[in-house]
């Protein structure tokens, strides 16, 4: 087992004849990833790398394909309305690499995915990859290797690092799951928290945090109520200047001002072991699998 | 982005939110001559992207043009949370009965814009949220929607008593939310609404930050854009698709990621060095974006070590090491540079640093304590 892919997973790529959507669909076709259709507006008929049919609308798509997955590569400005073409189309996970895309278009998309049943994973996120079997996104196959360990992490490339630290030292993944680091996204921690939990295949989770929000906090909560599993965290952003990302009134808000040393404190409130620097996660996890 | 009071006001003016004329002043002359025009008591308001600008000494009143005169001399040119105040606000002084905050901003955690109003306005709102939270109310809203009419009554209540009052301000409300919505804020604010004694409600002072990410269909809110409200370094910065901000430390760092760049300055931190700042160069690469962060890194003159921290998946880490070449060629470096990269054509990208005379690293830690041990008079290897 795996969270969210696994080899019943088929995939459409949304901007398939696009720079990076090109770039990606090869790479998840040598990966393995089953990539069924791809979809460009009026560019249907049309054969991608010579195989993947090429689709105007996702609803033509699916109903060719019974795709049950989309990938979205389409400019920001476009991207909340290939989201929500895809949840309208019955699509039920979709994984939204795009990255710039105006929160408020997000705050419209969020409840139409959910009232339409779909899984939303990003925006702005390098999407998910069940090592050995199936990648939906950009996350770099190599550094990967079929384990135990459930990595979550609103972060691209610090996720690349940890990964590839815990395949250096032998400790392989279950999937690894990018959320983005958006204010607004589909899916957040507890969501991928409580599916690793569940999960049969998934014996330890790595989590890496930013600062900003209360994301980490609440998750810190759920881990301590509803979690058996032993979950390892690290927080970005210990170093940055206070004011840069987030206003006031946002703090007033959530009650919260986001800071890297508040979440850190959840964390070993909740009993979970912190990564100080990322090379830690290596030991922290290997610990708890012993 | 930040715009000024001023601009704000202009924005909300044209959605027919009740604002007293004003016009900006850029020299004491012309800060009189404003005042002139108007008669009577004028406020003069420092426009700057910093908040406290009363607290800092940049709002005075002023009695007379030469009056107007004196005071626009003493703020144009002073120096508010570090940033020179270049513009003036003139605007006739209004009479107040009665002070709230009125507020939205998009709440990550309601996944909605959220309003915020507090009929104990005037003040700085995080005192009220701190010591009278029930003076402030808060009201979730489905964009999908919009501000329906009875929540704009609801806001309107919280804030008055007199009907016609709460009638005028949830008028406001709506025309508030349409701008906030129309202009792709993240925040939107009017500090004080007031009330004066004859009844009128009036917005006295504006706040609104705009998306950077709906900027693309704004043109116009782009145009309105103030250089001089930010770091040299950060423009220019902007002006290369790079996200920069300096910092007071001596470790230069370029990383691709915000997640790994803000991992690689703790890092530094942890090693008992001090980042000099954050900059991402993002995903997709080309030579030219590292010469541009190059550039930018060795203009800080607090700079004595470069730390290029790289993971390759987008990036193609063969274009990073093109792009020190490069830049490099055109400006040899007085600092030293530990560069350390792995993923996406490694191989080529080593090749590439190798025949220049660079050395490169695979190991995050140890490019870190690297580039701090040459902050402290360490050798290069």
């Amino acid at each position: 087992m795996s969270i969210f892919i696994d080899n019943s997973t088929t995939v459409l790529v949304q901007g398939i004849t696009g720079r990076d959507g090109s770039f990606h669909a090869k790479q998840m076709l040598e990966y393995g990833t089953k990539v069924v259709a791809g979809v460009t507006p009026g560019k249907g008929g049309q054969k991608f790398e010579g195989k993947v049919p090429i689709f105007d609308t996702v609803t033509e798509a699916v109903r060719e394909t019974g795709a049950n997955t989309s990938v979205i590569y389409v400019p920001p400005m476009f991207a909340a309305d290939a989201i929500m073409e895809a949840a309208d189309a019955a699509v039920r996970l979709i994984v939204a690499i795009t990255e710039g895309v105006p929160v408020l278009d997000m705050t419209k998309v969020y409840p139409f995915v959910k009232e339409h049943g779909a899984r939303l994973i990003g925006p702005n996120c390098p999407g998910l990859i069940t090592p050995g079997t199936s990648k939906v996104g950009i996350i770099p196959g190599r550094i990967c290797t079929p384990g135990n360990v459930g990595v979550v992490s609103r972060s691209g490339t610090l996720t690349y690092e940890v990964v590839y630290q815990l395949t250096r030292a032998g400790l392989g993944q279950s999937t690894c799951v990018g959320i983005g680091g958006d204010p607004i996204n589909g899916t957040n921690f507890i969501d991928c928290l409580a599916a690793f939990e569940n999960d049969s295949e998934t014996n330890v989770v790595a989590m890496m945090g930013e600062i900003g929000g209360t994301d980490e906090q609440e998750a810190a909560r759920f881990i301590k109520e509803k979690m058996s599993k032993p979950v390892v965290g690290f927080i970005a952003g210990q170093t940055a200047p206070p004011g840069r990302r987030m206003g006031h009134a946002g703090a007033i808000i959530s009650g919260s001002a986001g800071t890297a040393a508040e979440k850190i404190a959840a964390f070993q409130q909740a009993g979970i072991g912190v990564a100080k620097r990322p090379k830690d996660f290596v030991d922290l996890v290997r610990a708890r699998l012993a | 982005m930040n715009i000024h009071e001023y601009q704000a006001k202009d924005i909300l003016r044209n959605v027919g939110v009740p604002i007293p004329p004003g016009r900006v002043a850029r020299t004491p002359d012309e800060a009189a001559a404003i005042a002139r025009e108007f008669g009577g008591t004028v406020v003069v308001k420092a426009q700057v992207h910093a908040g406290g600008r009363g607290k800092a000494g940049g709002v005075k009143l002023a009695k007379s043009p030469e009056d107007a005169k004196t005071i626009a001399s003493k703020i144009l040119g002073m120096q508010i949370k570090g940033l020179t105040v270049h513009e003036v606000l003139v605007t006739p002084a209004a009479d107040i009965a009665s002070e709230a905050y009125v507020g939205i901003i998009v709440d990550r955690a309601a996944r909605k814009p959220v309003f915020m109003v507090s009929p104990a306005g005037g003040i700085d709102i995080e005192e009220v949220a701190a010591s009278t939270p029930e003076k402030i109310l808060k009201l979730a809203v489905d964009t999908r929607y919009g501000l329906l009419p009875f929540q704009a009554t609801q806001l309107g209540f919280f804030l008055y008593d007199d009907v016609k009052k709460v009638r005028a301000a949830s008028k406001i409300m709506q025309q508030l939310y349409g701008a906030f919505m129309q202009t792709g804020c993240s925040l939107a604010e009017i500090n004080p609404l007031v009330t004066t004694p004859n009844g009128d409600i009036v917005a006295l002072d504006a706040k609104m930050v705009v998306d950077d990410n709906e900027l693309e269909r704004h043109p116009d809110i782009e145009a309105l854009r103030d250089p001089t409200g930010e770091a040299p370094s950060e423009v220019q910065a902007r002006d290369a698709n790079l996200t920069f901000i300096k910092l007071d430390g001596n470790v230069g760092c370029c990383v691709n990621g915000a997640g790994l760049a803000m991992a690689t300055m703790d890092l530094v931190k942890y090693y008992g060095g001090e980042p000099a700042n954050f900059l991402d160069i993002g995903g997709s690469s080309n030579p030219e974006k590292v010469v541009s962060a190059l550039r930018i890194i060795t203009s800080d003159p607090n700079v004595k070590v470069i730390l290029f921290n790289i993971f390759g998946g987008i990036t193609r880490t063969d274009d990073v090491a093109n792009g020190i070449v490069m830049a490099t060629k055109q400006n040899p470096l007085k600092v030293p540079i530990v560069i350390r990269l792995t993923g996406t054509n490694e191989e080529i990208a080593v090749k590439i640093l190798t025949e220049n005379g660079f050395s490169a690293m695979t190991d995050m830690d140890e490019a870190v304590q690297r580039a701090v041990q040459l902050t402290k008079g360490g050798r290069a290897a």
